[in-house]
């Protein structure tokens, strides 16, 4: 075994690379349980839009709008759940595993002929002081525009969940939906967005997968990242940064393993394979021993009248 | 009462499917009047309310606030225009900390730092002691209902809607809030009282308006009118006081001595030393302050916690080790105070809800089988004997109203021909006339030759049917007493737990 093949500085630039589509999908669905839905939807929400972006990015030659589109064709996925769950007040977990059957279904048909196409690349930005910093001007910031949005997203998400008065409706929402409404705000409308906002996080989350991270199709290629996802949320208490962290944790785990099974590491692959999911469990059930718990409303229908 | 009016109702008017729920309601509530709003469980209160405040709209009507036509289409809209409310059940979020709770009522809330010095400021102005950064969730039902007050205090209203909101209060709580709304009176704000407790009315209000099945029944000022008139026209016929018939007290049915039980969680009340002896035909009233060992005490009696062989006995057999179930066969039966999850499965139906306690001695499982039509029949026979108003024992106990679901659980068991029955609260949030029901059942029972112990935090319904006294005060239980022989300050002497007073005394 040759652990000296291994190199740091692309490690970690794979990392970020590799963390990315989880931390969308992630991000999006803890805002839409925030607002006290829970949707199991995210994988078939994510396989969406990694078709979708890709099939865009191909006819169009623009990755950029792929991106676009990734985004529209997940919230479109995700109005499917909306009328289900908001409209009709159908089972939330029911509807969000049948979301994931149909989107898989879906995106195989949609993909079917452009299985072995490649997709335009997409630019790196260059920041014209900070990239060329030696080592770490690589590292940190020779990337995609997505993977920063990624980020700056987690950001974004937390100071408005923390500071302003629409994060602290939507938390209401979530925690007491019936007192939410006998305050006069409209709850089915509130949680109707937060469901677009997730299902277009996670279009882009699975757009990342297929013309970044792989950059190819394949059919079920999002390989159960939104389940990840979701999970992380749970583990990270409802919490953006922790989410980070958790989605950092894992695509670095990852890396990390892909790179010892090619330096040959006597560990037999399946115990590396699964290293990513056990660790980053094992470090989220640690960090989420204190007592943040879920929103009080996450899972329940709401009816006016009731 | 010459005060202008603030807000006139005209015709109000709203029809739910199969029920009308408002029929032409009318009446004015003047500026910096206590309007009270009294009327039996399901007489339309809320619903009026609740049009009043936005949250549902009335199908005809008029509503005039100072003179201008007043139709809010939402809460938003009534907040704006002045009116106020505090929920029965409160409207506040576990999760988020005071201030937060607060700003969310608030159409335009200042920066949280602002508001947590107004509400500082507030708070203090009208005794009501409250630190904006504590979470919610940790605050007791007290401290809970003064959030939503000073929700709504920060926004000066004109009217404040109060639905039932001494209901959840110890009685010191109760204090801090009558002087708060006197406060707010002399102030000029009026306030619409909604309760069916009559006295509160009578201290606090200066005019009332009653409704009984939707319709506006008659008006008074409750100073000058009698509690038990005024409940005469919630009802709407005379009401019956319970007869309490010359008995004979038998032996001893169920004996309790030198019984110790630790706290079974870490807010309980450890019981010390506690004995009692309740007679066939007798009923034994304990009383006191919620929290000095009442559920604890039942929970003793039913079997949900067993204690050593010896200290309870039933007929003179030692019960103390049986559980609940072995009890009932022998006859002890209870009824606890919390009615949604220890009376009653919230989830499950009146007919599920009458086998869960009734399947041993009413004979409703043959070898593990159920009878559901025995089971039925037998829902439906405590339905009809206890006036429960449902429309059928198919429907989920927690569609019921408080006082129609207690009337349910306490006729479950009296049904049952029980030999002992304990009964925890039995009245609590029931109207004066079902009230009266339950009491004049029990005394029924006690008549037939059944021992009849009543916790209740309501002295007055001791006193009404419990032929001896007792207190409970931090776990322990004064020595009974004979009723008709006690005075009020006797009565708190023991609920204080001054029991060497009771030497002096006799």
């Amino acid at each position: 075994m040759d652990l000296s093949a291994i190199n740091p500085v692309l490690l970690i630039a794979s990392l970020m690379v590799a963390a990315t589509p989880l931390l969308l999908a992630a991000i999006g669905e803890l805002v839409v349980e925030k607002s006290g839905v829970l949707n199991l939807g995210v994988e078939g929400m994510m396989i969406v839009g990694a078709i979708a972006g890709f099939a865009a990015a191909v006819e169009t030659g623009s990755p950029l709008l792929g991106f676009v589109a990734a985004a529209i064709a997940g919230a479109l996925l995700s109005l499917l759940f909306v009328i289900m769950t908001q409209v009709a007040l159908a089972n939330q977990v029911a509807s969000g595993l049948a979301l994931t059957l149909f989107g898989l279904g879906l995106s195989a048909l949609m993909g079917q002929k452009y299985v072995g196409v490649k997709p335009p690349q997409m630019g790196r930005i260059d920041i014209p002081v900070l990239s060329d910093l030696p080592v770490f001007g690589r590292v940190l910031f020779g990337h995609d525009v997505v993977l920063y949005f990624g980020i700056a997203l987690t950001a974004a998400v937390w100071a408005v969940l923390k500071y302003s008065r629409v994060g602290l409706i939507l938390r209401a929402v979530g925690e007491n939906h019936d007192a939410a409404h006998a305050l006069g705000y409209k709850v089915v409308k509130i949680r109707t967005l937060a469901i677009l906002f997730g299902g277009a996080c996670a279009g882009l989350g699975g757009a990342y997968i297929s013309l970044i991270r792989v950059p190819q199709w394949t059919e079920g290629m999002t390989a159960g990242i939104g389940w990840i996802a979701l999970a992380l949320v749970v583990f990270a208490s409802w919490k953006p940064w922790r989410a980070l962290l958790g989605a950092y944790l894992f695509g670095g785990v990852t890396v990390v393993q892909l790179n010892l099974q090619a330096a040959g590491v006597a560990i037999p692959v399946e115990y590396l394979a699964m290293s990513p999911y056990l660790i980053t469990i094992l470090v989220l059930v640690i960090l989420s021993a204190d007592k943040s718990s879920a929103p009080a409303s996450l899972g329940r229908s709401f009816h006016a009248s009731r | 009462m010459s005060t202008p009016p603030l807000l006139t109702i005209e015709g109000l008017t709203k029809a739910y499917p199969g029920v009308v729920a408002n029929d032409h309601v009318s009446f004015t509530i003047g500026e910096g009047e206590v309007h009270a709003l009294l009327g039996e469980n399901g007489a339309g209160k809320s619903t009026l309310v609740k049009m009043i405040y936005g949250l549902v709209k009335p199908d005809s009507g008029r509503m005039t606030l100072r003179g201008a036509s007043y139709k809010p289409a939402e809460p938003r809209q009534a907040r704006a225009d002045g009116i106020a409310m505090v929920f029965q059940h409160f409207s506040l979020f576990d999760a988020l900390n005071v201030a937060e709770n607060i700003a969310l009522g608030m159409e335009n809330p200042p920066a949280l730092r602002d508001l947590a010095a107004r509400i500082r400021e507030v708070s203090e102005a009208y005794g009501l002691p409250l630190d904006p950064f504590r979470t919610v969730g940790d605050l007791s039902a007290g401290e809970r209902q003064r959030v939503e007050i000073i929700r709504c205090l920060l926004q000066d209203p004109k009217l404040l809607i109060m639905d039932e909101p001494t209901s959840v209060l110890t009685p010191q709580e109760v204090e801090i809030l009558f002087e708060t709304l006197k406060k707010l009176k002399s102030e000029g704000t009026s306030i619409l009282y909604i309760s069916h407790k009559l006295e509160e009315i009578r201290a606090l209000c200066d005019h009332a308006t009653i409704l009984r099945l939707g319709k506006n029944v008659g008006e008074c000022v409750p100073r000058d009118t009698s509690a038990r008139d005024m409940a005469e026209l919630m009802v709407g016929t005379a009401l019956k006081t319970p007869e309490r018939g010359a008995r004979e007290f038998g032996d001893v049915a169920l004996d309790i001595s030198g019984l110790s039980v630790p706290a079974p969680s870490a807010f309980g009340t450890t019981l010390k030393n506690v004995h009692l002896a309740v007679r066939r035909g007798e009923i034994l009233g304990i009383g006191g302050v919620a929290g000095n060992g009442q559920d604890e005490l039942l929970a003793v009696m039913s079997g949900e916690v067993t204690c050593a062989r010896d200290a309870v006995k039933f007929d003179g057999k030692p019960i103390g080790h049986m559980g609940p179930t072995a009890r009932r066969a022998l006859g002890v039966l209870t009824a606890p105070e919390e009615r949604l999850g220890h009376a009653a499965a919230p989830d499950m139906s009146l007919t599920e809800n009458a086998l869960l306690t009734g399947s041993v001695r009413e004979g409703l499982e043959n070898n593990g089988f159920l009878k559901w039509g025995a089971t039925k029949t037998f829902a439906e026979k405590i339905i009809k004997a206890f006036d429960v108003r449902t429309p059928g024992p198919e429907n989920a106990a927690r569609s019921l109203s408080g006082g129609n679901l207690q009337k349910f659980v306490i006729g479950r068991e009296v049904l049952q021909r029980p030999e002992v029955l304990v009964v925890n609260q039995p009245t609590w949030g029931v109207d004066a006339a079902a009230a009266a029901a339950i009491r004049q059942a029990l005394l029924d029972l006690a008549a037939n030759g059944a021992a009849v112990i009543c916790i209740s935090q309501d002295l007055d319904e001791l006193m009404e049917i419990s032929d001896n006294f007792a207190a409970l005060n931090e776990g322990r239980l004064s020595a009974p007493r004979p009723t008709a022989e006690l005075t009020v300050d006797e009565i708190g002497l023991m609920m204080g737990g001054a029991h060497g007073m009771e030497v002096a005394h006799v």
